[in-house]
């Protein structure tokens, strides 16, 4: 195929493309109503960008004002009622609005055909039900949340969501039709992959992102029915009064736990997954260098989704399971450990013998190191089993699974929203103020979670609405960092919402990116590409000195 | 050393050897994670540096790396985390495994509070009492929602769970007053379900017990309504009425005779074999799950003829008649199984369908 303007050839190469692509996606039909029925995943991608985003805010409006709560010892601002149901909804809203559907909604569907050199993924219209399931769920759940508020937390643990006097049902029936949306995506990736790929792109070609996306994919297929059955089993019990888990009733309460962790352990996964991919991405994009141990981080994606199924017993240390099965999960759980730690040690060496640019998605990057780091280090103490029984259900597992979620996905999510923000819209950010907020994110983060560490292993339980004086201290310092992590995301979203209306043109490939997403325009047109590019290079092949070395 | 680690930590104090051991394996885990992270983020900032971006498009060479990377990167973590669960692994055995000679205390949570129950009386709400210096065993449950017993001095902690008894044990080392906090979420009172555990001079707590025994006021606190109940029996005595009463010595003798079912007599801490193959040590555990689930483990040679008393007996009067059989014990060696039952099957009759 000879080289077109549209298609971006390496080195000096968009000397032909426009700067900013004036008929593009965002601007080939008009009107609300072609953004509600239409089945380009460009757009489809920007619908989740802006329902997860609200999402995270109302999630972490509720966050602050539990760490509001939390500023005293006794009540401060809210009753114990509500107080419970605001960390039911923060984690509810969290997790299934935002955490879960989030990275792969967004830059799953956006970019995951423009890796693969597709027009489109398999199924565009289950690519749209996805979205109507999202809002359905949402919805629901939403109701829910106005009607009743359930105060079980979001872990829903029997008896006491079976018993409680709060209307629970709204948001199980929430949480149900909201798996459905995840079951639908990652069956649509998982064909999409397998049979959309340009010519040129084999498997072992594929971006990292894609891998890290067909194993989330695998786990949202295999994990999510049995949410769904768990779920239900607990509305039977709640509405019907059936004997399932309550043990009153001939139930057993920890088989509940089991079911619920089989799918909410493997969850971790499909929130931290494409968050690495993304990383990947990234780092290889801003240290202008192939990944170290393409292989390695590619099979460490699938090997976390594998042995990821197998470790939710560590959740039940303390649930009277047999010994030698918790000493069996712990084994299996430093397991995915080791997945990670391979991740890690691949990503340091990728710096190597690079040219590394500090912009603001590298400073993501960093942190994201820095949080999965401690949040996998600390996730392996609690894998030892002993030191488990000292933290398990205090504030030291709440700031372990902050680091992954808050500080590994969020800082994935926002490595991605700002290294492919000028691809998406067109358009740069400050620069100034993307690392003012990153950095602000970054000290916020930490100044909130490290004092719960301290918390933990002081041994303040969770979701403790009033706590003992010796706890006051630790929780100031928590309540003070969660206000800079606040305030860092909210100059985060106005320098990229300003960006739209003031940023300058990006350019097709403002970073000199050598990922295959950057083969097209920005804003991309339409159909994705004026004409379909080549793939003669590995994505994130910088060696123009030696270029034969790139293939695999 | 261990006082500066524990006070950087925030760590509480300690209580007993155990958390002592614990601790170090902490110290111990914090000190090889702060090592690593030094480590990688050293590596990343002379990286960054000495990499750093001189001008636009410059090329790269290609990296990739030798299997010995790859070998390194899975191989040394595993190693170190390898080790850390070799020595955490049989910190949490020994929390699980208590000593024979321990003395016995049924611990109850319910919507929010604690309620303690001593096998020889007497009863106790919120304040554990225990001596300093023996092992203590906690036989846990609940009477409504998951609560979990946690006492973060001695790093233990065991979710009390509604129709089964969960174990642990400690062994305070000196007198003095420890938090008990619930660790699982239970709802309004949560954070206000607080216990203290009231260590004391084993001869101050003997006193204690004598006293307790006879005051009427802790007695009150029992959870049973029960009148037949005298509120200074002791739970074993109390268990022989509930046993009379609930019907379950229409089947089980206790006196070593043979009949619908095992007999009481010597059961507890027997090795019984099963319907199905395997074997069960009659401990707390099997006794509560019989009663609760009396088809789950059948003894051999045995009909699966008992009626579930799920919701029909509640926590305190479980843990008096498990005391009652405990107390049921002969001096006589007992190698032999249980011997069957003392009736012939009628030929076609399901003694199951009748009820």
């Amino acid at each position: 195929m000879s080289p077109s303007p549209a298609s971006i050839p390496p080195a000096p190469a968009d000397a032909g493309a426009p700067l900013y692509l004036e008929r593009n996606y965002l601007n080939a039909r008009r009107g609300p109503w072609s953004w509600l029925t239409t089945l380009d995943h460009k757009r489809i991608g920007v619908m989740y960008l802006v329902l997860t985003s609200a999402a995270l805010f109302l999630g972490g409006l509720f966050a602050m004002l539990l760490r509001i709560e939390l500023l005293t010892p006794g009540p401060t601002i809210m009753s114990a009622l509500s107080y419970n149901r605001t960390f039911t909804l923060h984690g509810v809203v969290m997790i299934f609005l935002f955490m879960i559907p989030a990275i792969p909604g967004i830059f799953g569907n956006f970019f995951l055909p423009l890796m693969i050199g597709a027009r489109d993924v398999a199924f565009p219209r289950l690519n749209l039900l996805s979205v109507y399931l999202y809002l359905a769920g949402a919805a629901i759940a939403l109701y829910g949340m106005v009607h009743g508020g359930a105060d079980t937390g979001w872990t829903f643990y029997t008896p006491y969501s079976t018993t409680t006097v709060t209307m629970v049902w709204p948001i199980l029936l929430g949480a149900f039709v909201l798996g459905m949306g995840s079951i639908v995506t990652g069956l649509n990736f998982i064909v999409t992959i397998h049979t959309l790929r340009a010519p040129g792109i084999g498997f072992m070609r594929m971006p990292l992102f894609v891998w890290a996306l067909y194993a989330t994919s695998i786990i949202q297929v295999l994990a999510t029915p049995v949410l769904g059955i768990t779920l239900l089993l607990v509305a039977v019990e709640n509405v019907f009064g059936f004997g399932i888990f309550d043990p009153a009733r001939g139930g057993d309460p920890v088989l509940f736990q089991h079911m619920f962790w089989f799918y909410s352990h493997p969850a971790v996964y499909i929130m931290i997954l494409p968050a690495m991919g993304a990383i990947t991405e990234v780092l290889s994009a801003f240290a202008r260098k192939n990944t170290f141990g393409y292989k390695a981080v590619a099979f460490s994606s699938l090997g976390i989704a594998f042995v990821g199924f197998f470790t939710w017993g560590h959740h039940l240390f303390t649930s009277g399971q047999s010994t030698v099965d918790a000493g069996i999960f712990g084994v299996l759980s430093m397991f995915v450990g080791i997945f990670t730690a391979i991740k890690i040690f691949n990503w340091t060496a990728t710096l190597y013998r690079g040219s590394i640019a500090v912009r603001t998605p590298f400073i993501y990057v960093i942190a994201f190191l820095f949080f999965l780091l401690f949040g996998g280090m600390t996730g392996i103490a609690l894998a030892t089993v002993a030191l488990d029984v000292h933290w398990q259900d205090t504030y030291f597992v709440v700031a372990h699974f902050h680091f992954i979620m808050v500080g590994g996905t969020i800082a994935g999510f926002l490595a991605a929203l700002t290294y492919w923000w000028p691809k998406m819209f067109g358009k740069r950010y400050s620069e100034r103020w993307g690392i003012v907020g990153a950095t602000l994110i970054f000290l916020g983060f930490n100044f909130t979670f490290i004092p719960q560490f301290l918390l933990g292993n002081e041994g303040m339980p969770r979701r403790y609405y009033s706590y003992p004086e010796r706890f006051w201290p630790l929780n100031v310092a928590s309540t003070a960092g969660a206000s800079v992590l606040a305030l860092g995301f909210l100059v985060v979203l106005a320098s990229l919402l300003l960006s739209l209306k003031y940023g300058k043109p990006a350019g097709p490939n403002p970073w000199g990116s050598r990922g295959y997403e950057w083969k097209t325009l920005s804003p991309p047109p339409e159909g994705n590409f004026l004409t379909q590019p080549t793939y003669p290079r590995m994505p994130h092949d910088y060696d123009d000195l030696n270029p034969g070395r790139g293939g695999h | 050393m261990n006082e500066l680690m524990r006070r950087m930590l925030f760590l509480p104090e300690q209580g007993s050897a155990y958390a002592q051991q614990v601790d170090r394996l902490h110290y111990f885990v914090i000190t090889m994670t702060m090592v690593g992270f030094a480590g990688v983020a050293a590596t990343v900032l002379w990286f960054v540096i000495r990499y750093r971006r001189r001008a636009e498009g410059e090329p790269t060479p290609t990296v990739e790396p030798r299997p010995i990377h790859e070998v390194l990167f899975v191989g040394g973590p595993l190693a170190l985390f390898l080790l850390w669960f070799a020595i955490g692994y049989p910190l949490f055995v020994r929390l699980q495994t208590p000593p024979r000679d321990a003395m016995d205390v049924y611990v109850m949570g319910k919507k929010w509070m604690w309620k303690f129950a001593y096998p020889g009386g007497p009863n106790d709400m919120d304040d554990l009492h225990v001596p300093a210096g023996r092992p203590v065993r906690l036989l846990i449950t609940s009477r409504d929602v998951i609560h979990s017993f946690y006492l973060p001095a001695f790093r233990l902690k065991q979710d009390a769970l509604p129709g089964r008894y969960t174990e642990t044990w400690f062994q305070a080392d000196k007198p003095g007053r420890y938090e008990i906090f619930c660790a699982e979420y239970c709802g309004l009172g949560h954070s206000a379900m607080l216990g203290t555990l009231v260590v004391m001079e084993p001869e101050k707590f003997d006193a204690w017990m004598t006293e307790a025994r006879r005051s009427p006021v802790v007695a009150a606190a029992q959870d049973t309504p029960d009148a037949a109940a005298s509120p200074i029996a002791t739970l074993a005595q109390q268990g022989r009425t509930l046993a009379v009463e609930y019907g379950c010595v229409k089947c089980h003798s206790v006196d070593g005779t043979r009949h619908i079912g095992p007999s009481w007599l010597d059961l507890y801490l027997r090795k019984e074999p099963l319907e199905g193959g395997g074997t069960v040590v009659a401990d707390e555990g099997y006794l509560t799950e019989s009663m609760m689930d009396p088809r789950a483990k059948v003894v051999k040679g045995f009909d699966p003829v008992m009626p579930t008393f799920q919701g029909r007996i509640p926590g305190p009067e479980v843990a008096a008649i498990v005391e009652f059989i405990k107390t049921l014990r002969t001096d006589a060696v007992h190698p032999a199984p249980t011997p069957g039952r003392a009736y012939e099957p009628v030929p076609g009759f399901d003694p199951t369908r009748s009820r």
